[in-house]
C-alpha cells in the first residue's frame, strides 16, 4: 500500500505538540478462563478443550476466576491505582464471529482499578511520569484465519476459519489518560511505556508476556495540536501493535502524516488504523460510527466484585518493587556502564537481564548474551528478543561458557538450537554433540596426528619459535570440528616439545 | 420520547443484526411507538435519589478456583456447526474488523 | 386413559416403592396418554419412547438391586424446551435452534435424572419463552385441555398443558414474568416460581438472566413440593444461585397449618381490569382461608403499577443481548442471503429467518432500551422502578407473612384473540410481574371455574425471599379446603379428551 505524504519528524514537531495515550491488553496466565473452567493454555489443537462457554453455547453462564481477580488487582496496584470498592461487570455488545456470544464480558463504568501512575525513565534518562486512567478485566475473543483471497489478510478473503481455544482468557486493558509533553520523545515514551507495563506483569508473574504470543497488545492513540491551541486534535487509534519497535515506529509514523495533512489544510478523520510491519506505514480502518453502539449494562450473570480491605493490603504487601526504584537498584549491583545499561534498557531487556542473573549467570554475561547474539537473532528474525529464549536458559548458557564446556563459538550454535526450540542448552550440548573435548587423551591423539604431518613444528617450538604452535592447534581444532578449547591444545602442544 | 422512526428501527435492526423487511420495519415502527409510550412511565418516579437495582438478590464476590474442570472435545465442540472444515468452524467473509 | 396417568407424582411415587408398578409401566403409560391426546393438544416437541423407557429400566434396575432411590425414583416428568438435554433436542421453541442437542444436561434436569425422575420429552412453548399464550412458538400453539379452542397460557403452555391433560404428573417450567404461574392459572394446575437463585438457571437458555427461575408444574401443591426439593440448591455453575440449605418444602404442605397467618391482599391487583369470574373466585377464597385461621388485611403496593413498565424495559434489553449467540456460526440455522453474503449478512438473513416476529420485536425493543443516549431514560429507569418494587415488598412483608393475589386478570382467552395486539398480551403478567423483578417466589394454584366461561382460575400467593416454604404451607392448606369442598380435584371437572387412535405426537 501507498506511504501517505509524510511531514519531515523535527518539522512536524516545530508545528505541532502530540499528546499519546495507549491502551495495553495484558493476558493472564492463571491456570483456566475468565469465566469458564477450560484451560488457558497455548498452542492446543484448534477447538479443544473448551468449555460450553466458550462457545457460548446455549444456557451456559459465566463465572469468575477468583485467582484473575487478585491479579488484576495486583497489577492495578503496581499501576499505582486506587482498587475499587466495589466493582462490576458489563457486557459490551456487538457481533463478530470471533466472540462465542457476541458481547465481550468487560467492565464499563466500574473498573477494578482507576486512577494511577507509572513512572518510566528513557534511555536518554529523561523519566515521565504516565497518568493511568483505569485497569479493568475481561476476556479475549477467538482467532480467526483468513482464507483464500491473496494476502491472508481480512480484505479480499473468500471465507475464515474460527478457532476459540483463546476465547475467554482472562484480559486486563490499561487505559492510560492523555500524555502530554513527551514532544519528540512520543514515540520513545510509547515503546518504554509498554516495556514497562511488561516489566510489572512479569515481575508480578501474573503473565507470560510473550508479545509474539500476543500475551501484551497495544493500542496507541495519537493526536497533534497546533503549538499554543488548547484543545486536543483528532485522535486516531493504531491498532494492535505488538512489538516494542513497531509501537515507536508506529507512533513515529501517526505523528508524522497527522502533521503533512494538518499542514495541507486537512482534517484528521477519527478512526482506527492499522499499522503494517512490512511497508512502515499505518492504513486507514473502520470510521467511528453509529455502529460503535456497544449497548453497555450491567452483566445480570455475574455479581459485584468487592474486595475486602484485608485482601487489597495483603496484595500490596506482596507488591515487587516498583520499576524506577528497581532500575536504580539493578543498575547498581550491576556495575555496568551507562552505555551499557542503556543497552540493555532500551532493547527492554532489564527484565530478562535480570532473571539471568538471579539464575546464577554474572551480570556481563547476562548483559552479552541478550543484548548481543540474541538480540541479533531476534533483528534477523523480526522478532522480539524476551521471546527468544527464557533467562533460565541463558543462564544455563552462561555457567556451560564459564566452566568451559562451550567456547563462545560453540554458545552461539547452541542459542540458535534454543531459539529453534530443541531444549535446554545442556540438551542442545548433548543432541548436537558440542561440547568442548576436555578429555586430553582424545586431544593428544590428534596432536599426535597433526604432527605426524608438520613433524619440524617440535623442533621450531624447542628452537624458542612457540608461534609455531599455531600451526598444529589449527590443524588440531579442525580436526575436532571445534569443540577443543585452543588454549587447552597449544599448552599440550607445548608440553610435549619440552618432553621430549 | 417515544417518537420512533422507520429510520432509526432500520438502525435498531441492523444493530441487533436482524434483516427485517419493508413491511416488518414499518409495522414494528408503528408498535414500537405505542410500547415506548406506554413503558417511559418509569421516567416517572426514576427519579436521581432512587438507586437502581441490577440483582434481585444483593451478593458478591462469587468466584471460582482457579482449576481446570471439564472440556469438550473437538467433536463435541464442531458437532453442532453449520459448516467447519473439522477442526474449524467455517464462516462466509467478513466485511468489518474487529473492534 | 390408564388410571397410573390421574395420580399424584406423590401417589404414583408411592405405588412404585411399595412395588406395585414399575417405572417402565409408569411411563409407558404416560407416553400411551400422549400419543393418544398430544395431536390435539401439542403439548409436546419431542418425545422419543426408546429412551424414555431405557431410563425407567434403569430405575427399575436400581430398585430390584436395592439401590437408595429418590422420594420420586420412577416418576415421568415433562421438560420445557427452554432446558438444554443431552439426549433430547432443545429448541426452545425456536426454528433458530431447531434439532440442537446440547453436550451437557441442565442442572435442574441432571438433579432430576439423578433422584430417578424418567423425562418423558420436550414441551411446546413460546419462542424464547417471550409470550404468555404458547402462540409464538416456531412449532405451533398448544391447546388448553379445557377448551381446546383457548391458549393454555404461556410461555410454558406445554407442560402446563401437559400436566394438565394427564400427560405427565410432573413438569419443568420456567418463569421470567409468570410464564409458570399464568399457564397453571389458564389450565387449573400448579406451578411455582421459586426464589430467584433457589433453582440453578445452568442449561435453561436465557431470556432474561436477571428474572428468570426455573420451577415445578404439577396438578398439586405437594407435588410441586417434592421436585422443589429435589432440584433446589446450589449450583457452582450460576453465578447467582444461593449457597444455602433450604427446608423440605414436603414437610411445608404435609404440616399445612393457617392458623396466626397473615396474608396481605394487595390493593393494586385487585381492580376493574379483572374478569369479574377471577375476582368472585378470587373472594371466595380468601373468605375460605379466613375462616380457617388466616388473618386477611390488605396492603398497599403503589409502584406495582410500574412493574409491566419496567420489565418491559429489562426482559427484552437482557434478551437482545442473550439471544445475539444465535449468529449461524457455531450452532443452529444459517440462512444465507440469495446469491450468498459475507458474515454479517448470513447472521443478520439467519436471524430474520430463524426467529418470529415476537422475538424480533422484543429483540429490537431490547436494543434500543440500550442503545447510546436511551440508556438512562429505559433500562437505567427501569432498573430504578426495580428497588421501588422491592421496597414495596420489604414494606408489605414488615406487615404480612405472604401476599395474595388473582394469578391472572382473565381466564384462557381464545387462541389468536391477542396475537395482533402485543400490548394487550403482556397485560396478562400484571400480577406476576412484581415478583420476578424482586426475586421473591410466587405460586399459583386453582381455586375453581370462572362462573361465565367455566374455566379455570389460579390465585397467587407470594412470600419473601427464601421464604418460599410459606407458599408451601398456605398453597397446600388452601388446596386441601378447596378439595375438600370440591370433593375432588378441579381437573376432574375437565371435559375429557377426546383419545386419538392414531400416531399423535411426533
Amino acid at each position: 500500500m501507498a506511504k501517505a505524504a509524510l511531514m519531515d519528524y523535527d518539522r512536524a514537531l516545530e508545528l505541532f505538540e502530540p499528546v499519546i495515550g495507549l491502551e495495553v491488553h495484558v493476558e493472564l496466565n492463571t491456570k483456566t478462563k475468565m469465566f469458564s473452567s477450560s484451560p488457558n493454555s497455548f498452542g492446543r489443537e484448534p477447538n479443544t478443550g473448551l468449555a460450553p462457554l466458550d462457545l457460548g453455547l446455549p444456557g451456559t453462564l459465566p463465572v469468575v476466576n477468583g485467582e484473575a481477580v487478585k491479579y488484576s488487582i495486583s497489577l492495578g496496584l503496581a499501576l499505582g491505582c486506587s482498587i475499587a470498592e466495589s466493582s462490576r461487570f458489563a457486557r459490551k455488545n456487538y457481533f463478530y464471529p470471533d466472540l462465542g456470544k457476541n458481547y465481550q464480558i468487560s467492565q464499563y463504568d466500574e473498573p477494578i482499578a482507576y486512577e494511577g501512575e507509572v513512572e518510566i525513565e528513557l534511555a536518554n534518562g529523561r523519566v515521565f511520569q504516565i497518568p493511568i486512567e483505569r485497569a479493568h478485566m475481561e476476556e479475549d475473543a477467538g482467532k480467526l484465519t483468513h482464507m483464500g483471497g491473496a494476502t491472508g489478510r481480512i480484505q479480499g478473503a473468500e471465507y475464515s476459519l474460527v478457532d476459540y481455544n483463546r476465547a475467554g482468557v482472562p484480559l486486563v486493558e490499561i487505559v492510560t489518560k492523555p500524555i502530554y509533553g513527551t514532544e519528540g520523545d512520543a514515540p520513545e515514551v510509547a515503546k518504554t511505556y509498554v516495556q514497562t507495563i511488561r516489566d510489572i506483569v512479569i515481575a508480578l508473574g501474573i503473565s507470560d508476556a510473550r508479545m509474539e504470543h500476543g500475551n501484551i497488545r497495544c493500542d496507541a492513540n495519537v493526536s497533534l495540536r497546533p503549538r499554543g491551541a488548547e484543545q486536543l486534535g483528532t485522535r486516531t487509534e493504531t491498532k494492535n501493535v505488538n512489538s516494542f519497535r513497531s509501537i515507536e515506529r508506529a507512533v513515529r509514523y501517526e505523528i508524522q502524516r497527522q502533521a503533512q495533512i494538518l499542514a495541507d489544510g486537512g482534517a484528521i478523520t477519527q478512526e482506527t488504523r492499522h499499522w503494517h510491519e512490512d511497508t512502515g506505514a499505518t492504513s486507514a480502518g473502520r470510521p467511528k460510527s453509529d455502529a460503535d453502539d456497544y449497548r453497555y449494562f450491567p452483566e445480570p450473570d455475574l455479581l459485584p466484585v468487592q474486595p475486602s480491605a484485608e485482601l487489597i493490603a495483603e496484595l500490596r504487601a506482596a507488591l515487587p518493587e516498583p520499576p524506577a526504584a528497581r532500575r536504580r537498584r539493578l543498575k547498581a549491583e550491576w556495575g555496568f556502564t551507562d552505555l551499557e545499561f542503556q543497552d540493555v534498557a532500551n532493547g527492554g531487556l532489564l527484565t530478562e537481564v535480570a532473571l539471568t542473573v538471579e539464575a546464577g549467570a554474572s551480570p556481563a554475561a547476562a548483559r552479552k548474551w541478550w543484548t548481543g547474539e540474541l538480540t541479533r537473532l531476534a533483528n534477523a528474525a523480526g522478532r522480539e528478543t524476551a521471546d527468544l529464549a527464557t533467562p533460565a536458559q541463558v543462564a544455563e548458557l552462561a555457567a556451560l561458557v564459564e566452566a568451559g564446556t562451550l567456547t563462545d563459538r560453540l554458545a552461539r550454535q547452541v542459542l540458535e538450537g534454543v531459539v529453534a526450540g530443541e531444549g535446554s542448552p545442556q540438551q542442545i550440548v548433548d543432541a548436537r554433540g558440542l561440547a568442548v573435548v576436555s578429555d586430553d587423551g582424545a586431544l593428544i591423539a590428534a596432536i599426535d596426528a597433526a604432527l605426524a604431518q608438520q613433524p619440524d613444528v617440535l623442533e621450531k617450538i624447542r628452537d624458542g619459535k612457540v608461534q609455531a604452535a599455531g600451526a598444529v592447534i589449527g590443524a588440531v581444532m579442525k580436526a575436532m570440528q571445534g569443540k577443543a578449547d585452543a588454549a587447552r591444545v597449544r599448552e599440550l602442544v607445548i608440553e610435549r616439545a619440552a618432553a621430549e | 420520547m417515544s417518537e420512533i422512526s422507520a429510520e432509526q428501527v432500520a438502525h435498531l435492526a441492523n444493530l441487533a443484526r436482524i434483516a427485517l423487511t419493508e413491511d416488518e420495519i414499518q409495522h414494528l415502527t408503528a408498535e414500537l411507538g405505542q410500547i415506548m409510550q406506554a413503558v417511559e412511565q418509569v421516567s416517572q418516579v426514576a427519579t436521581a435519589d432512587v438507586v437502581p437495582t441490577s440483582h434481585p438478590i444483593p451478593l458478591t464476590n462469587v468466584f471460582r478456583e482457579d482449576v481446570v474442570g471439564e472440556t469438550l472435545t473437538q467433536q463435541q465442540a464442531l458437532a453442532n456447526a453449520p459448516e467447519s472444515d473439522g477442526s474449524r468452524f467455517i464462516v462466509s467473509a467478513i466485511l468489518g474488523e474487529e473492534q | 386413559m390408564s388410571e397410573l396417568t390421574r395420580l399424584s407424582a406423590a401417589d404414583l411415587s408411592a405405588e412404585l416403592s411399595a412395588g406395585n408398578v414399575s417405572a417402565v409401566e409408569a411411563a409407558q403409560a404416560h407416553l400411551d396418554r400422549i400419543a393418544a391426546v398430544d395431536g390435539a393438544v401439542h403439548a409436546f416437541l419431542h418425545v422419543n419412547p426408546e429412551v424414555t423407557l431405557a431410563q425407567a429400566a434403569e430405575v427399575d434396575r436400581k430398585r430390584a438391586a436395592g439401590e437408595q432411590l429418590g422420594a420420586l425414583a420412577g416418576v415421568p416428568i415433562a421438560v420445557k424446551d427452554v432446558l438444554v438435554t443431552k439426549d433430547m433436542p432443545a429448541t426452545s421453541g425456536s426454528k433458530i435452534l431447531e434439532g440442537y442437542v446440547s453436550p451437557f444436561d441442565a442442572t435442574p434436569v441432571a438433579l432430576a435424572k439423578a433422584a430417578g425422575l424418567v423425562p418423558l420429552g420436550k414441551t411446546n412453548m413460546d419462542e424464547f419463552a417471550m409470550g404468555s399464550s404458547t402462540e409464538h412458538s416456531a412449532y405451533g400453539p398448544t391447546h388448553n385441555p379445557w377448551d381446546l379452542d383457548r391458549i393454555p397460557g404461556g410461555s410454558g403452555g406445554g407442560s402446563a398443558a401437559a400436566v394438565a391433560a394427564y400427560e405427565a404428573p410432573l413438569a419443568f417450567g420456567s418463569d421470567t414474568g409468570g410464564s409458570i404461574r399464568q399457564p397453571a392459572h389458564v389450565t387449573g394446575t400448579v406451578g411455582v416460581k421459586p426464589t430467584y437463585g433457589a433453582v440453578s438457571r445452568y442449561g435453561s437458555i436465557a431470556l432474561a438472566s436477571s428474572l428468570d427461575q426455573v420451577g415445578p408444574v404439577s396438578r398439586t401443591v405437594l407435588d410441586a413440593a417434592l421436585l422443589q426439593d429435589v432440584i433446589a440448591g446450589h449450583d457452582p455453575n450460576d453465578s447467582t444461585s444461593l449457597n444455602e440449605s433450604w427446608p423440605s418444602m414436603a414437610e411445608a404442605v404435609r404440616g399445612a397449618d393457617l392458623t396466626g397467618l397473615k396474608i396481605g391482599v394487595i390493593r393494586e391487583l385487585d381492580g376493574d381490569g379483572f374478569q369479574a369470574g377471577v375476582r368472585q373466585r378470587y373472594r371466595e377464597a380468601l373468605d375460605l382461608l379466613a375462616s380457617n385461621g388466616a388473618e386477611i388485611v390488605e396492603v398497599s403496593a403503589p409502584n406495582f403499577q410500574y412493574s409491566i413498565a419496567a420489565y418491559y424495559l429489562i426482559m427484552p434489553a437482557e434478551a437482545s443481548s442473550n439471544l445475539a449467540k444465535f449468529d449461524s456460526v457455531r450452532f443452529g440455522l444459517r440462512q444465507a442471503p440469495a446469491g450468498g453474503g459475507t458474515v454479517e449478512q448470513v447472521m443478520a438473513a439467519t436471524r430474520e429467518a430463524g426467529f418470529g416476529p415476537e422475538v424480533k420485536r422484543r429483540v429490537i425493543l431490547g436494543t434500543y432500551a440500550l442503545s447510546a443516549g436511551y440508556y438512562d431514560a429505559y433500562y437505567g429507569s427501569a432498573q430504578k422502578v426495580r428497588t421501588l418494587v422491592q421496597q414495596d415488598f420489604a414494606n408489605a412483608f414488615e406487615q404480612v407473612d405472604v401476599l395474595v393475589s388473582p394469578t391472572a386478570p382473565t381466564t384462557a382467552f381464545k387462541l389468536g384473540e391477542k396475537l395482533d395486539d402485543p400490548m394487550a398480551m403482556y397485560l396478562n403478567d400484571i400480577a406476576t410481574i412484581p415478583a420476578n423483578l424482586a426475586g421473591v417466589p410466587g405460586m399459583s394454584l386453582p381455586i375453581g371455574l370462572a362462573p361465565e366461561d367455566g374455566l379455570p382460575v389460579g390465585i397467587q400467593f407470594l412470600a419473601p425471599a427464601r421464604q418460599d416454604a410459606r407458599l408451601y404451607n398456605v398453597g397446600g392448606a388452601l388446596e386441601s379446603l378447596l378439595v375438600d369442598r370440591w370433593g375432588g380435584p378441579l381437573l376432574a371437572q375437565a371435559p375429557e379428551l377426546a383419545v386419538s387412535t392414531q400416531e399423535g405426537t411426533r
